[in-house]
């Protein structure tokens, strides 16, 4: 609605409520393009071409979707509040993409037993399986496996080595 | 041979010439202990002057220095080398503060055909002049390290009233290039010394927790070759595998029950690791654990009425026992027996059931420790670091476990007195995850 009016308080009123209503229909504009561009996606879900546009979104630097690796202090399956949020950005990712399948796998340091870290590295990842879940992952696109100890990315028996040990990864796949 | 060499050389030189590549080196820590049964084995005659591709003299020696019971006599020590009872001057062995002497010689047997050998030894008591013990054995090239075994068995037998476990295999898991694409992971069992390693299984994927069946036959263990942790059975003779436990989630850590019938394992199926029993005939299972911690690690009494386990509920890894009724299931609740410190895991019972061997964490070093079950009182055998999977001998005077040296996997053995230590170094790769066989053969022939 576009006003005249000589008052200058009441114009700017006006040219404030023009403002809100161009930034609303602007807003409206942009969710109506990303339905569309969703609902083409799903159309083109299994060729390669899709699998090029998920690979990029999840290897995008500046996307939190490119941070699948979580780190976890000693002797506990605490997901840190930073982590927190970034899962959350895989949850809706994969809740906005129910064909895409992640597994989520957890890892320990090498001090102490062998089967004992098994169990730990069970438990890290299940605390991450099931913020997944809360925030949108159906229970069939998500699978869990814990490696232990037997599987690190860092050798040394420092807590450089330990720290990079202590892990949660997530293993996209289905696309 | 220089005869005039330290020993230790002379066993690294003797070694070095006669065995394969992948065979192991066996370096004594300790040898020489004060207050130990004084012994000297003298080496054996070869036939017609023609050396052998093992020293048995050497091996015996060896394999008595690791129990910590024994003071043996060095080889550069020895000036005399009679290899019959009837050629030892007793009072020149007294003289050396020798109580216990072997000789032996070795004799081309005619009746196996060529490469046949017939062994031969006598252990006498220097103060008393007498012989204790004295057999003889048919043997050939391939053969001659287990004779030497046998005869450790004897003598280890005669002079402590214990049974020996020098003729005894070890499993272990071999692991190398593990952080890149080449990894890979082997099964292996060796002769309890280290030596005539075989490769039972290699794999691109982990492999884990070897467990050995009461008659020695089978090995139960934990592979990763289907993307997650499972158990398998694999029969060493055949080769043959079949696997048991890939229910959802983990399978690991099997144990099997003293009559053979059950395997314990740690399963998560149920949501979160706990103890189960598997019957292996009716595939039943028990849950034995419900908590909301990780139960995890167990092991059988010899006696086979109860197990012990690891559990968190606590706060901390703990060790607990639990009894098992004859169907598997558990009787009872568990009860905690490890109380010092604030980690302790990986028990594994004594062949007794009067000790149990554990790891012990504390101010960031993992070691070997093992409490008396009656007492309640806790001694820490290694000084080491990273000590993981210890395994009690099949008479239970030692402990092979894993540990870390120069950044290195390797297996060393403790006696569990504390008083003897002997590493075994490793030729390639990481090396974990012992496990000790029961006794192969029944007894006889004293040993």
């Amino acid at each position: 609605m576009v006003g005249c009016s000589s008052d200058p308080e009441v114009r700017d009123d006006e040219q404030a409520q023009m403002e809100a209503e161009a930034a609303a229909r602007a807003e409206a504009e942009r969710l109506a393009r990303e339905r569309q561009q969703a609902m083409s996606d799903a159309a083109t879900v299994g060729s390669a071409a899709y699998a090029k546009k998920i690979e990029a979104m999840l290897s995008d630097p500046s996307s939190p979707l490119s941070n699948h690796v979580f780190y976890f202090p000693y002797d506990s399956a605490e997901v840190s509040s930073g982590d927190r949020e970034i899962i959350g950005a895989h949850a809706e990712f994969l809740a906005s993409h129910p064909e895409i399948m992640v597994t989520v796998e957890g890892h320990a340091d090498e001090r102490g037993t062998r089967e004992y870290n098994l169990a730990l590295g069970e438990r890290r990842a299940m605390a991450v399986e099931m913020l997944l879940k809360v925030q949108g992952a159906a229970d069939k696109q998500l699978q869990m496996v814990s490696f232990g100890e037997e599987r690190p990315v860092a050798l040394g028996n420092d807590e450089q080595a330990w720290s990079l040990n202590r892990r949660v990864e997530l293993i996209y796949s289905g696309y | 041979m220089n005869l005039k060499l330290p020993l230790l050389t002379l066993i690294l030189l003797a070694l070095s010439w006669f065995t394969p590549a992948s065979a192991r080196l066996n370096i004594e820590i300790t040898g020489g202990l004060e207050g130990g049964i004084p012994i000297a084995i003298v080496p054996f005659a070869p036939p017609d002057g023609a050396a052998l591709p093992e020293d048995i003299a050497a091996i015996v020696t060896a394999d008595l220095g690791r129990t910590g019971l024994f003071s043996t006599m060095p080889r550069d020590k020895m000036t005399q080398f009679p290899n019959n009872g009837k050629d030892i001057d007793f009072t020149h062995w007294r003289a050396q503060a020798m109580d216990n002497i072997v000789v032996g010689r070795i004799l081309p047997d005619a009746r196996q055909g060529a490469g046949g050998y017939q062994i031969e030894f006598q252990l006498f008591d220097s103060s008393r002049r007498s012989q204790l013990s004295g057999f003889s054995f048919q043997a050939n090239n391939n053969t001659l390290r287990l004779v030497a075994h046998q005869i450790s068995d004897i003598i280890y037998k005669q002079l402590t009233g214990v049974r020996g476990s020098f003729n005894t295999h070890i499993s272990y898991i071999m692991a190398e290039d593990v952080i890149t694409d080449k990894r890979l992971y082997r099964l292996a069992v060796a002769d309890s010394d280290g030596f005539n390693e075989k490769i039972v299984l290699t794999s691109k994927h982990p492999l884990m927790s070897p467990a050995w069946s009461p008659n020695g036959k089978q090995l139960a263990y934990v592979s990763f070759e289907e993307g997650r942790s499972m158990i398998y059975l694999q029969e060493l003779a055949t080769g043959k595998r079949q696997l048991i436990a890939s229910y959802p989630g983990i399978n690991s850590a099997p144990r099997w029950s003293p009559d053979s019938k059950r395997l314990a394992m740690a399963l998560s199926r149920d949501g979160n690791s706990e103890i189960y029993t598997l019957t292996l005939d009716s595939k039943k299972l028990e849950r034995v654990t419900n908590s909301y911690a990780i139960d995890t690690e167990p092991d059988w009494h010899p006696s086979g009425k109860s197990l012990l386990f690891t559990s968190d509920r606590g706060g901390g890894p703990q060790i607990y026992t639990i009894g098992i009724d004859a169907n598997g299931a558990a009787i009872g609740q568990p009860q905690r027996i490890t109380f010092e410190g604030k980690y302790n895991a990986r028990g594994t019972f004594s062949p007794d059931g009067n000790l149990i061997a554990f790891i012990h964490g504390r101010d960031n070093s993992y070691r070997v420790a093992v409490q008396d079950l009656q007492r309640g009182t806790m001694r820490i055998l290694t000084k080491s670091y990273l000590d993981e999977s210890p395994s009690f001998s099949a008479n239970g005077i030692m402990l092979i476990y894993a540990t870390e040296h120069n950044h290195r996997g390797v297996l060393s053995s403790v006696s569990v007195d504390g008083r003897a230590s002997t590493r075994l170094n490793v030729t390639r790769g990481d090396v974990r995850e012992p496990a000790w066989s029961p006794y192969l053969l029944p007894e006889s022939q004293g040993n």
